[in-house]
């Protein structure tokens, strides 16, 4: 299958919301068109499977290369493994279920999901990029759709929440740039230059440049995915978007840093991965346990879904961190898992504010018997957050706590340790928000008329809802998915160990 | 040997017979039509861009005072479709203006001196077509008579422009006393590194800092974009920029190799004071002009790193980074253009809530600030990354971190001026401004520069096949 599809399968319907006169119109070309991406990722992941039998030792499928700045060399070079296929279903899916919960949108809503379908263009371009300059293009095509979501759409203090999301992602981006220079340089001094992540790979990078830039390219990608101390975008941005952006925002946008950091950082400097290892799971271990902690003191549904992200992207962090198989792997089920947990959340509670006008835990309560699909969907969400088994949750922290545990150092044991407590905290907010907001008595006589979820809701709910159950049922298949791939990100390490 | 000169000075010809139509019209026809005289130059200009795809030549005349090659016919042709845009863009202006005429003439004359400096490879032609190219500006800046702003800028302007060239001439005599010759290609073979020749290399340099408004050279700059008329502040920040930085880079690498070593170290602390103080001051502007005046300044710097790196890679770089700032500071002078004519308004508070009723003016000037501000997919991202990258590839890298943060604070400007347009509500009711086909026609333009350039490899990989001429 050609890559390109999925670049130019977005593009078209972007293009094609623009010229609709009828709100109605926008959104059925935008359902439409995120539902086909959906069926082509579906297809292309069939595709991939019967590629891969008879693939051998190829590891990424469906190779292309296109010359963009042939004397600089920079190539668009296309493919994917399994990790990145489960990052493009992720993104088709929470674009896919993000359009079906804006049904309501009032105010431009053509240039809304415009810039949704652009924002879906950006991650879908980042994943298949086996080009470290492409990567990076598409990593910061993503930013400006993020401003202008947050910025007109928002709720809140939206503009300041836009700027401070832009302005730190930019950061990241500026550490990433010089990060990508020094790649670029320093690789293979005499040779060639190139931006090609294979091509790259095999070069011998020297230790002393790893360790010079590897702090860059992983921090840089780290403010995109709230590495401690860099989180600060994160509750205001998530809080201040609309559903459908910060759908997107937690489940999409915050893996592109976690992915980054794993496939560009680690993956082509590993000796220094193993240098800052320490360093990497000591600012993990402090995002999972700050997270939690704020979370508590949250009273905002939206906050407590922000901050709980600080937390459990501080998990994938730790799993990337720890450079063993199952830990990686259960980094990257987290990844996943987390996209569609998130996203879920996201979209309960953008359901209940749009009906009931608040978001504070203290002004909800009693939900369940005025609107029972959206409580349902709500509390499933917070029981997959805190990891009861049979959800995704659980699976992919598990797998990451195996992985973690079984490096003997004392600093990882404890860091586990600590991590594998902060579920506890994880469990007293989720429970506390999800007590207070949706059970008991109804607290609010105008709530009481409000009307259960519709059916382009329901739609969104259950598509998500899906894939958390299926992944916590049959964790098999992800695993399978992602462990050829897992295995080449980490050959180069355990060479070095 | 006329003949020669007849077809290696085409360029100059055409417009040299412009101009004198012109003049011979202004003398002689009372009553004229000025959109008729608007879209006449426009099509000379065009004729003059079509020179792109024109056969390149490699001719010497005048002793070898006067080069042309493929690169400099490029060159010329860029300057020119910077002009054509503008022009296209200032059409609601023009139609107002009573002197439409002297400003053409103005103009025009201010494009032959740039053609000349660009051809130059002796330094007296050089410094020719750099007065040539400014002496015309300065008048051109007081043509909003009544203004007293507009007078004023023009006096500033005439003061820093004739105080730099005192210093450039300085520079010049004291390399003549070095090396004996003012031909380029002598003085780069005479010149050693001693006490007198980096003395008049810095003194000439000190002179294209003046031009290329560097810090601390800059302070002529915000005061004369904020007074002259806005096509010609456009014109001063698009087409006189781009001419300076093309000499300034023939000059650095082709003259001054032996002064390496000098000229790196003076590149490096004037870009990183540029980049600085042109971007804390952008923060504070609350006018449009001179905001984008500190803009075009902190742009300057990032040429400046480029400079440092390699020859092939920073001469690719910045040609193909200045057609790119040429579509994106055209687009926002454009749009700025347009407004202040339909609303007599130049603050940036002035654009809050403008996407409200102007959809399409507000998408193309969010667009050229993206771009200047290099955020992808516009094109801007494209040249500044190719810029910082060839400054890194002669590894001076922490000028690129400096920079790399440099971005960041001018990501907040840019960003802030699409907040207001984008997020806040208007204060008062804004009309609907109706753009004319001609000005809508060089938008779109633009617009198509901003974004296919960079998307679209070969336009970089053309420029780069003059990487080795000069």
């Amino acid at each position: 299958m050609n890559l390109l599809l999925l670049l130019i399968l977005p593009l078209i319907s972007a293009v094609a919301v623009l010229v609709t006169t009828t709100h109605k119109q926008s959104r059925t070309i935008a359902a439409v068109g995120s539902a086909l991406q959906l069926l082509l990722c579906f297809f292309l992941l069939n595709q991939f499977l019967d590629a891969e039998k008879i693939a051998g030792e190829k590891v990424f499928q469906f190779t292309q290369h296109l010359p963009w700045f042939p004397s600089l060399g920079i190539h668009f070079d296309l493919g994917v493994d399994g990790i990145s296929l489960a990052m493009i279903l992720l993104t088709a899916v929470v674009v896919f279920a993000g359009v079906l919960v804006s049904f309501t949108m009032e105010k431009l809503h053509k240039e809304f999901y415009f810039l949704l379908l652009l924002l879906s263009l950006g991650a879908y371009g980042f994943f298949i990029s086996l080009d470290v300059f492409a990567m990076f293009f598409f990593l910061e095509v993503a930013v400006i759709p993020k401003f202008l979501l947050i910025g007109i759409w928002g709720s809140g203090p939206k503009q300041n929440s836009a700027m401070k999301l832009a302005i730190m992602l930019m950061g990241g981006s500026a550490l990433i740039l010089v990060g990508l220079l020094g790649l670029y340089f320093f690789s293979n001094e005499t040779g060639d230059r190139t931006f090609n992540l294979e091509v790259l790979s095999q070069f011998p990078i020297s230790y002393a440049t790893q360790l010079v830039f590897f702090p860059f390219l992983f921090v840089g990608f780290g403010v995109f995915t709230a590495l401690f101390p860099f989180h600060s975008w994160v509750p205001d941005g998530h809080s201040s978007a609309p559903t459908a952006a910060s759908m997107f925002l937690a489940g999409i946008s915050m893996k592109l840093g976690a992915y980054g950091c794993l496939r560009v950082a680690t993956y082509l400097m590993p000796d220094a991965a193993v240098y800052y290892a320490p360093i990497i799971i000591l600012l993990a271990t402090i995002a999972i346990f700050y997270g939690a902690f704020a979370t508590l003191t949250q009273t905002d549904l939206k906050y407590i879904n922000a901050y709980s992200s600080i937390s459990h992207c501080g998990f994938v962090i730790l799993g990337i961190g720890m450079l063993n198989d199952i830990a990686i792997r259960g980094a990257i089920m987290q990844m996943v898992s987390h996209g569609l947990m998130t996203a879920l959340f996201f979209a309960a509670i953008g359901m209940m504010y749009q009906r009931t006008h608040t978001r504070l835990v203290a002004q909800l309560g009693g939900l369940l018997k005025v609107m029972p699909f959206i409580s349902a969907i709500f509390i499933v969400a917070g029981l997959c957050s805190l990891g009861l088994p049979g959800f995704s949750g659980f699976v992919s922290e598990m797998t990451i706590f195996v992985g973690a545990w079984s490096n003997p150092n004392v600093w990882y044991r404890v860091a586990t340790i600590l991590s594998c407590a902060s579920i506890v905290i994880t469990a007293v907010y989720i429970l506390r928000a999800a007590g207070s907001s949706v059970m008991g008595p109804v607290v609010n006589k105008n709530y009481l008329h409000l009307e259960d979820a519709t059916w382009n809701e329901k739609l969104a709910a259950m598509v998500l809802l899906a894939g958390i159950v299926l992944i916590g049922m049959a964790p098999f298949l992800l695993t399978d998915l992602l462990s050829p791939g897992t295995e080449v990100l980490l050959g180069k390490i355990t060479n070095t160990l | 040997m006329e003949i020669e000169i007849l077809l290696a000075l085409n360029q100059e010809w055409l417009l040299c017979l412009s101009i004198f139509l012109l003049l011979i019209l202004f003398l002689t026809i009372e009553n004229i039509n000025q959109t008729l005289i608007a879209h006449t130059i426009h099509a000379l200009l065009l004729v003059q861009v079509l020179f792109i795809w024109a056969e390149p030549k490699q001719v010497t005349v005048f002793n070898g005072m006067y080069t042309t090659n493929g690169l400099i016919q490029f060159q010329k042709s860029l300057l020119s479709l910077g002009f054509l845009l503008i022009s296209a863009l200032s059409l609601n202006w023009l139609k107002n203006c009573k002197s439409i005429i002297e400003f053409y003439i103005l103009l025009l004359s201010s494009l032959l001196g740039m053609y000349f400096m660009l051809s130059a490879s002796h330094m007296l032609m050089f410094y020719l077509g750099l007065e040539m190219a400014t002496i015309p500006l300065a008048a051109a800046a007081n043509l909003d008579i009544e203004k007293r702003k507009s007078g004023e800028a023009a006096m500033k302007l005439i003061y820093s422009s004739a105080f730099s060239s005192a210093i450039l001439l300085m520079g010049i005599s004291l390399i003549y006393g070095a090396c004996g010759s003012l031909h380029f290609a002598e003085i780069s073979n005479n010149l050693v590194q001693n006490n007198l020749s980096i003395f008049g290399f810095i003194m000439l340099f000190s002179g294209f800092a003046f031009k290329i408004s560097a810090v601390p050279f800059h302070l002529w700059t915000a005061d004369v974009y904020e007074g002259a008329p806005l096509p010609i502040t456009a014109f001063l920040s698009v087409v006189s920029k781009m001419a300076v930085s093309f000499v300034f880079i023939k000059i650095l690498f082709q003259v001054f190799v032996s002064l390496e070593v000098i000229y790196t170290i003076s590149l490096s602390v004037l870009s990183i004071l540029t980049m600085v103080v042109g971007n804390l001051f952008a923060i504070r502007q609350e006018n449009m002009k001179r905001f984008l005046a500190f803009s075009s300044i902190t742009q300057v710097a990032y040429i400046l790193i480029a400079l440092m790196g390699l020859q092939g890679m920073a001469q690719g770089a910045i040609i193909y980074f200045l057609l790119i700032y040429l579509f994106s500071t055209v687009a926002a002078f454009g749009v700025i253009g347009i407004v202040s004519e339909a609303y007599n308004k130049e603050n940036i508070s002035d654009y809050k809530g403008f996407y409200a009723q102007n959809k399409f003016l507000s998408w193309t000037l969010a667009i050229a600030l993206f771009s200047l501000a290099g955020v992808p997919p516009t094109a801007g991202f494209f040249g500044k990354f190719f810029l910082v990258m060839a400054g890194a590839s002669k590894g001076y890298f922490i000028l690129i971190i400096i920079a790399a943060l440099n971005m960041i604070i001018s990501f907040y400007y840019y960003l802030r001026i699409v907040r207001y347009m984008f997020m806040e509500e208007a204060t008062e009711s804004l009309q609907k401004i109706s753009v004319q086909p001609v000005s809508k026609l060089a938008l779109i333009i633009c617009l198509l520069g901003m974004v296919c350039l960079g998307l679209y490899g070969p336009v970089y990989e053309y420029i780069l096949t003059f990487s080795n001429t000069l």
